[in-house]
């Protein structure tokens, strides 16, 4: 059944060279309980595309195009409903812990804030949801006291909070903004494992927003790939990380370091994507890659490729998708 | 330099407060520049013939009760709140500024002994200390700079050890300190160019204090003495005769607070031209 | 806790301790011979040294400091040389008037400045906040002692409604007291709401760039409610400071206004003193006021870690 559905998504900031529309034509369609990662480097779009979800964008954007949930469009919503949505519908867990709280509010009356404010549930029944939400984050109130301030607590402690503070409407989405990428190595594992699990046990859908292939491989069943504002690849996650189609999906797996036997053949550097990330106001007329791409033709320069459906599950956007011989 | 500076005029003139309060401040500062070499009339002249006359042809603000030309009063009195806002600042920035740096560089027990010194000063009243200083020293237009400049220094001392200690963590200070220079150097050679955008907003606000300060001072009797005019004075002569000139106590005043608020906005223009640099360096 | 308090008071008896020192030394040593400066250039020798007998000033410096200073502790303002009574005296019939005229206003100032500050942070670049920064504007280039000239040339010479000065006394009834307390209230008071209104608002704005508040949107709260719920409370450090700070202006500006409307308290009484060079008198009145002004801030720091959290541990954040 289709929970979400994300049509033609353009997005057009404010930025000190004027307007510039920083998503264009963004497409994606989740279903109840679907765990789907963006993926892509810093400043492709795939924060921007989370807050478009969210209405979260700054007052002076400009949206267009349609975002549907549960029937309905919601950019095309008051205030006032598309805040009964947030936090409610749809939670929304951010990459920096250390900030994302407020330091003068204790964690118990954050945690409760959006209870509150969506269930309305009186005083002794929000105190359970709290201390049934702490239970399930891994902060036992036992140990963790509901008075206990944010800056009392670790990163990876701060985030569980955030966690719980999404979740604690039992949303039907949940969107993890880069959840693990400040926070220690050690640490990580444990907060994916937990936003798994929680995604898991409710059937909560998933947007899973990472530049590390690693997390998306562990946490997502779908995927989609973006590039400066575009979606260049989106399909299924094992099909897209082992037959990857487009040449700027292939670019960033290479760039993984691989050690021993699992290195790539013939493999001895490091390989990079040659060229640079076009700056938003210099984006090129046709494919965004073009400059970097081994494979460009004149129709890449001349005209912004349109979706390639290969297979059920997996789509490209590209004149030249890669084949098997390609990645040898 | 010169670029910049071009730079500045640039961003600004888009700018609505430094616009405006750029021509008001600049206005004020030729009038007292003005005052040097012409004066309707002197203000000296003392007429008791013609005195407390309302604004008319002869005299375009009308007279004091010594018969003295307002107009002339209000130009001379310009210069004088310039001289002492100005020389106050010199002794701001110029005590103010090398302990901030001092501070900033040094860190440690100097910057603690300069910091409580700075809280000290703050716990003083202004005014009560200005007060205190000039009572022992004697009122005069010297003393109020003096009392008015102490006052200055724990600002811009304040202000820039701030701007500086937040330039010290900055990278290209590490390599400065990498490629061996002593910390006076690099204050001198690259902090100080690099806060000097932040004194030169501050200073314009201070000397907009300053002249408040100034007039605050001459109103109590205590800043500039006759015969020079001061706003301030202007202001307390015109008290005892309100029921009768009232226009008196409106001039002075006016001038004050149009010129400090000239000042103020074209602080405030000119922050907003040079701090967008700053802003996204911290 | 307990050490953040330890330290807190610690630092404020050295900064009293200090600032004792501070005025006497302006006071005392600077002028050279103190009883010169109060008698006046043409004294004689016999009453010079008559003075200087009964001021015992020929006593080692350090032991000068000491017994004033212990003087002080044990609530001894010693007798003021024009009146003849003592400062303490003098001071309680002063501070009646001022404390009650400096607490009207710094009341009134919050009242107007904090609001206002709120209403232009949440309609940030609209016409509202246009219209409190003009405000705010006005308000800081007025020297207050031209406001209070101003507000009496309308509503005491023009419109007849209030006096233009003086002080009825306590015993005339709190109606004739409030009578003239206000003019003196609102020259007070508007300046120091607008320096307050253009604080709050600017740390509002910058409260609200914060992390936190779009963590708060993320919740469904609606930008009124973080602002009120969220903002507020992390915007009232920047502003209680300037609260705080804004005392010590207060009391600055108490004795240009009550010059101007001829107010019997404390500020009068500082600039009588020094008028009739009553060393005793300024000595003791500086270094009580600057004490309160002291306090003020002690308790303004007690006041943020009642606020922020974060403070409370102790040192380190």
């Amino acid at each position: 059944m289709t929970l979400l559905q994300v049509q033609d998504l353009c997005v057009t900031l404010n930025t000190a060279h004027g307007p510039q529309e920083v998503i264009s034509h963004i497409n994606f369609s989740m279903d109840a309980g679907e765990k789907l990662g963006i993926v892509g480097e810093s400043g492709c779009g795939k924060s921007i595309t989370a807050l478009a979800l969210m209405s979260l964008l700054p007052l002076d954007s400009q949206t267009k195009g349609k975002i549907i949930l549960g029937g309905q469009d919601i950019l095309k919503l008051d205030s006032r409903k598309i805040c009964s949505i947030r936090g409610n519908r749809i939670g929304m867990i951010f990459q920096e812990p250390m900030t994302a709280l407020n330091p003068v509010k204790q964690i118990g009356a954050q945690i409760s804030e959006s209870i509150y404010l969506h269930l309305k549930l009186n005083r002794k029944q929000t105190l359970e949801r709290v201390t049934e939400l702490m239970d399930k984050v891994g902060l036992p109130v036992s140990r963790f006291g509901l008075n206990l301030y944010p800056h009392q607590l670790s990163g990876g402690q701060r985030q569980r909070v955030m966690i719980a503070m999404a979740i604690a409407c039992n949303p039907d989405i949940l969107i993890a903004d880069e959840p693990t990428t400040a926070l220690d190595v050690t640490v990580q594992e444990q907060i994916l494992d937990l936003i798994r699990e929680l995604a898991d046990s409710s059937g909560m859908a998933l947007i899973m927003i990472s530049h590390d292939l690693g997390v998306i491989a562990q946490t997502t069943q779908s995927v989609m790939v973006m590039y400066t504002g575009n979606s260049v690849e989106m399909g299924s996650t094992v099909d897209v990380f082992q037959n990857m189609l487009h040449p700027y999906t292939y670019g960033l797996f290479s760039a993984i370091p691989h050690v021993g036997s699992s290195a790539l053949p013939g493999r001895k550097r490091l390989s990079s994507i040659p060229g640079q990330v076009p700056e938003l106001h210099l984006r090129p007329e046709g494919c965004n890659f073009v400059d970097r791409c081994s494979r460009a033709s004149k129709m890449c320069k001349a005209k912004k490729p349109m979706a390639t459906r290969v297979s059920d599950h997996h789509q490209v956007w590209c004149y030249h998708p890669l084949s098997r011989e390609d990645k040898r | 330099m010169f670029s910049t500076l071009a730079e500045v005029l640039r961003h600004g003139l888009k700018n609505r407060s430094f616009v405006i309060g750029g021509t008001i401040s600049l206005l004020f500062f030729l009038i007292a520049f003005l005052s040097y070499f012409w004066t309707p009339y002197p203000v000296e002249d003392i007429n008791i013939a013609e005195k407390l006359l309302i604004p008319g042809a002869k005299y375009l603000l009308g007279t004091d009760h010594f018969g003295r030309d307002i107009l002339s009063m209000l130009i001379q009195g310009a210069r004088n709140s310039v001289i002492v806002a100005f020389v106050a600042i010199g002794i701001g920035i110029g005590c103010g500024v090398p302990l901030g740096l001092m501070a900033a560089a040094k860190k440690g027990w100097i910057d603690e002994l300069i910091m409580r010194f700075n809280d000290l000063t703050f716990a003083f009243p202004a005014l009560i200390s200005a007060i205190m200083i000039t009572a022992i020293l004697g009122p005069g237009s010297v003393n109020s700079i003096i009392a008015i400049g102490i006052f200055n220094v724990p600002v811009f001392a304040r202000v820039a050890r701030g701007a500086a200690l937040s330039i010290w963590k900055r990278e290209f200070i590490l390599a400065a300190r990498s490629a061996g220079k002593g910390p006076f150097r690099i204050s001198v050679e690259h902090i100080l160019p690099n806060i000097s955008s932040m004194l030169i907003v501050q200073a314009t606000i201070q000397f907009a204090l300053g002249i408040l300060a100034e007039a605050g001072l001459s109103y109590l009797g205590l800043g500039t003495q006759p015969p020079m005019p001061s706003w301030g004075k202007m202001l307390n002569e015109a008290q005892t005769f309100m029921h009768f000139a009232p226009q008196l106590a409106i001039y002075p005043g006016l001038a004050i607070a149009l010129t400090v608020m000239g000042l103020n906005l074209f602080g405030d223009g000119l922050r907003d031209v040079l701090d967008p640099k700053l802003r996204r360096g911290r | 806790m307990r050490i953040f308090l330890a330290k807190r008071v610690f630092t404020l008896l050295l900064t009293l301790l200090v600032a004792t020192l501070v005025v006497f030394v302006v006071l005392e040593i600077l002028p050279g011979d103190p009883a010169a400066v109060m008698l006046g250039i043409n004294a004689e020798t016999d009453t010079l040294n008559a003075l200087r007998e009964e001021l015992g000033l020929n006593r080692p410096v350090w032991v000068r400091y000491a017994s004033w200073v212990a003087d002080l502790v044990t609530g001894n303002l010693g007798i003021s040389y024009t009146y003849d009574v003592p400062v303490s005296e003098l001071i309680l019939s002063r501070i009646i008037v001022s404390f009650p005229l400096a607490l009207l206003a710094m009341t009134l100032s919050t009242l107007i400045a904090i609001p206002l500050g709120v209403i232009a942070a949440s309609n940030h670049n609209k016409p509202m906040d246009f219209l409190v920064m003009s405000f705010s504007q006005i308000g800081i280039a007025i020297p207050n002692f031209w406001f209070a000239m101003l507000l009496t040339l309308l509503f005491s010479v023009t419109l007849r409604l209030l006096p233009a000065g003086g002080f009825a006394g306590w015993d005339a009834g709190i109606v004739p007291v409030l009578k003239s307390f206000l003019l003196p209230t609102i020259a007070l008071a508007l300046p120091q709401a607008a320096i307050l209104a253009r604080v709050t608002r600017s740390a509002l704005l910058e409260v609200l760039q914060e992390d936190f508040i779009r963590t708060a949107r993320a919740k469904g709260i609606t930008n009124q409610g973080a602002l009120w719920k969220h903002a507020l409370r992390n915007a009232l450090i920047p502003v209680v400071t300037i609260m705080g700070l804004q005392f010590s202006f207060l009391l600055a500006g108490t004795i240009i206004i009550e010059n101007v409307f001829y107010l019997p308290g404390i500020g009068r009484l500082i600039f009588q003193a020094i008028s009739q060079r009553d060393l005793i008198v300024v000595k003791n009145l500086v270094i009580l006021l600057s004490g309160a002004v002291i306090m003020i801030n002690f308790m303004v720091d007690l006041l943020y870690a009642f606020i922020d959290p974060r403070l409370r541990e102790g040192e380190d954040v």
